[in-house]
């Protein structure tokens, strides 16, 4: 410890490091690839969960659970370079990845901003321990990019509030254990007014979770019910009401994505690190074609748009940090992010050859190919879609004029909608 | 260009963006597109009062950085030399300041001396005729006789070829690179001008017709100069990508307020989705190009050991996307977007230079195919 009390920058990259070496096994390529695939079995992926809730203690018991998180939450209270540090000391170790986002951050960062004394107190070490699996219930049938359109609602009733309505596209919500949730409590003010957020258990009478068969096959993808939730007014978040100033700053916190000082990533992990062009350059090598020059070409290009997507989330992350940015900047992150990680899904298809058509079981990384590029565009599509980021960057980085829209000044309840999809 | 600057360097950046708003505003460029050399000794002398040749060369020497990381002050001054355009041979004069001043020893101390007050020029002859303009392909002979070297063959483009008072010539001798500092005016050496794509910078076929000088202007060992070589190249792609990012940002700049003042059907054209979309994506770019030109800068500037990757990131993403950021601007722009009489072009020439010289964007992603292979143990 220095004199300010602060961990010495070196100490903890070697307590990190040793930690590492002695309690991890090996991230599996799958885990490096950062991608949704139709792999597994339910019971495969419960373990996984299972192993991530351990790890997660694990990483608690070792002081190198939120390093960033408030020391009187169960956080160590260090800085971004701390972060830093783990995140490149974990690089090639497991790590529990579903606790990042939305549990850590969007949902965790909210709780941290908007929370009352009491939900921190409960929920931030249950989740640093591993104990609590958090989902955003944001996006609904009726729109998701529209995110103040919500249509779920809850009213008042004595000390509790009763929700009704459904959200969708919550990945992993059928293992998870809370719920971060936007809903609608006044009709008759224009939309941003009438919101508010509540907190309540995944796993309660009144919310039927159903899964959802994403295109490759996987059913992480879920649709909640919800009827006659009860939830207390205590596990409110923010003011009656005043859920949109939640949302903003919810909004943010989901455009920061791995760039969030809240996040562990190691270095090399998914998207932004090295890890998926590598993945490329090892899909070229399985199927003979690394030799080519435009297959170099191609690994070339997926390896410079990994680190330019790295070095911008630094540069963002700085400027964000020491204001010389504006938080919305967070969008450019996010929109490099997933317009450049659908453009590596495809290069890692078109190296690969016809084996990206048919495959057999022993293909190896090949076998991944086609998979990663059907869904190539959940880069574009999780986490708010790059062309709301667009939005973001022209109209509150650049200052361009806003889009025309027709639900601003009237109630909610005469804001035009369109037909209700198949899912309402 | 760095987020965080030191009181100091943006002291000194903000010194250099005035001098150059005063010495070259884009009218001065117009009218050295007619100049043989396409700038003026004075201008040179006064930003080299200012430092932009000393950056990378030792105190003894008479350099000195501003944050002790010389080539970070330095890309400082290449971002605004993008920014404005403007003229002079800054990688070159500075690449041979600093080989020189590394050399070690006394020989060279008084051409330092010259470069440094701005007096001299020097360049640096690396790339020869297609199609062995690539980094890697240099035939140029130089060979060793008794207390002489002699040189045979043809450098192209040498920038500031014209103008240079000293030519620092990277050539092979046998399997191995050499280095040899000859003095513009020495017998044998011929300089032709060429046709450049930028409006003040200048270029020359250099020809060494059994060129003949002492010994002692080999800088470091005869053959084994691969080193030197890679160092220059390195610090040539860190500066001109620092620049390249310059005139993006000035481009960048000139045309969100273009889209403000702009009207069409009653409207800005900044109120337009499709366009207020792409501005977000070159706004990525630009932003991806500022943040890969430092990552760089500062990988070569400590010695780390992923500075080539870094750097061929940055030539090669800077080259591309930054060149589609140019192309959208001037689209953006409409038919002035392709006038003389508009600025903008005065940008985008200086991001097409930058983007073919040092290697093209292909051949650096050939070179970060290379790394990625050699990294992942699959060669
Ligand atoms: C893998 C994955 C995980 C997800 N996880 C979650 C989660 O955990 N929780 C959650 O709540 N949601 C989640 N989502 C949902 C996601 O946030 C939404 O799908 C997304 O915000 C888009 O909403 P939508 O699907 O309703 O499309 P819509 O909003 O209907 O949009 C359809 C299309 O129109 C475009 N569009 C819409 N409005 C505009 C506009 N104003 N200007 C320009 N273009 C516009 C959109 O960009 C899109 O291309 C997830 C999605 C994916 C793919």
């Amino acid at each position: 410890m220095s004199s300010t009390g602060t961990e010495d920058l070196e100490a903890f990259r070697r307590r990190a490091r040793d930690f590492a070496r002695a309690n991890l096994g090996p991230a599996s390529a799958r885990t490096a690839a950062g991608a949704l695939r139709n792999d597994r079995t339910d019971e495969e992926e419960l373990a996984e969960v299972a192993r991530e809730r351990e790890v997660q203690r694990m990483l608690f018991d070792a002081g190198l659970a939120g390093i960033c998180f408030p020391t009187e939450y169960g956080g160590q209270g260090l800085t971004l370079a701390h972060q830093r540090a783990l995140n490149e000391e974990l690089a090639g170790y497991e790590f529990p990845t579903r606790f990042q986002a939305p549990t850590l951050s969007p949902c965790a960062a909210v709780l941290l901003d908007f929370g009352t004394e009491e939900q921190k107190r409960r929920h931030i070490p249950a989740i640093l321990k591993g104990e609590e699996l958090w989902m955003q219930f944001l996006s609904e049938p009726s729109g998701g990019s529209d995110v103040a359109g919500a249509l779920t609602s809850a009213v008042r009733d004595g000390d509790e509030w009763v929700l009704n309505g459904s959200k969708i596209w919550t990945t992993g919500a059928w293992w998870s254990d809370w719920g971060l949730c936007l809903a609608r409590t006044n009709w008759d003010v224009p939309k941003h007014r009438g919101l508010t957020v509540f907190i309540f258990p995944i796993r309660q009478e009144g919310i039927d979770v159903h899964r959802i068969e994403m295109l490759n096959g996987s059913k992480e993808f879920c649709q909640e019910f919800m009827t006659d939730v009860r939830v207390p007014d205590s596990d409110r978040v923010g003011d009656v009401d005043d859920g949109w100033t939640v949302g903003t700053r919810w909004m943010f916190h989901e455009r920061m994505l791995t760039n969030s000082p809240l996040v562990t990533v190691p270095v090399g992990f998914g998207h932004g690190g090295t890890g998926v062009s590598s993945l490329v350059a090892i899909g070229a090598r399985d199927a003979g074609r690394l030799s080519e020059p435009v297959v170099r070409d191609l690994v070339g290009e997926a390896r410079m748009l990994d680190i330019a997507d790295r070095e911008l989330r630094h540069r963002v992350g700085q400027g964000i940090a020491t204001g010389v940015m504006v938080d919305q900047s967070a969008a450019l992150t996010r929109l490099f992010s997933g317009v450049t990680a659908t453009r590596i899904r495809t290069i890692g298809f078109e190296v690969v050859g016809t084996a990206g058509a048919a495959w057999t079981d022993e293909d190896g990384q090949l076998a991944h190919s086609a998979d990663d590029y059907l869904m190539r565009q959940v880069s574009q599509i999780g986490g708010g879609t790059t062309e709301m980021a667009r939005n973001v960057v022209s109209e509150r980085v650049l200052g361009m004029p806003r889009e025309r829209s027709l639900d601003r000044d009237v109630p909610f309840r005469d804001v035009p909608r369109g037909r209700p999809s198949s899912r309402s | 260009m760095l987020l965080a600057l030191s009181s100091d360097q943006e002291l000194f950046r903000e010194t250099t963006a005035k001098l150059l708003d005063e010495l070259v505003p884009v009218g001065e460029l117009r009218r050295l597109r007619e100049d043989a050399d396409g700038f003026g000794t004075g201008y040179w002398r006064r930003g080299a009062d200012l430092g932009w040749t000393s950056l990378l060369v030792g105190e003894h020497h008479g350099g000195g950085s501003i944050s002790g990381a010389g080539l970070v002050d330095l890309a400082l001054v290449a971002y605004e030399f993008g920014r404005h355009a403007a003229p002079g041979p800054l990688a070159v004069t500075n690449i041979v300041a600093a080989t020189l001043d590394e050399a070690g020893g006394d020989r060279f101390d008084g051409v330092i001396k010259e470069l440094l007050s701005g007096e001299a020029v020097a360049t640096w002859g690396l790339a020869e005729a297609p199609p062995n303009d690539g980094l890697d392909s240099v035939l140029l002979d130089v060979r060793v006789e008794g207390d002489e070297v002699v040189l045979n063959g043809v450098k192209r483009p040498v920038e500031s070829g014209g103008r240079a008072d000293y030519l620092l010539v990277s050539g092979r001798t046998g399997s191995g690179l050499s280095q040899v500092l000859v003095p513009a005016r020495t017998a044998g050496v011929s300089v032709s001008p060429m046709h450049s794509v930028d409006v003040t910078r200048r270029f020359s076929v250099v020809a060494f017709d059994d060129v003949r000088v002492p010994l002692d202007l080999v800088v470091g060992e005869p053959g084994a100069a691969a080193g030197q070589v890679e160092l220059q190249a390195g610090r040539a792609v860190a500066i001109g990508c620092a620049e390249a990012v310059g005139a993006m940002q000035t481009a960048f700049d000139l045309t969100v307020e273009w889209a403000f003042d702009r009207y069409s059907f009653g409207r800005p054209l900044a109120s337009y989705q499709e366009l207020k979309h792409r501005f977000a994506d070159m706004l990525s770019w630009l932003e991806a190009s500022h943040a890969v030109s430092d990552a760089a800068t500062a990988a070569l500037a400590s010695g780390s050991a992923d500075a080539a990757e870094l750097l061929s990131v940055a030539k090669a993403f800077i080259g591309d996307y930054g060149g589609e950021l140019m192309q959208d601007c001037v689209q953006m722009h409409g038919g002035i977007g392709v006038t003389f009489e508009h600025d903008l072009h005065l940008y985008l020439r200086r991001h097409t230079l930058n983007r073919a010289i040092y290697g093209t964007p292909a051949e650096h992603r050939a070179r970060l195919a290379d790394i990625v292979e050699e990294q992942e143990g699959l060669a």
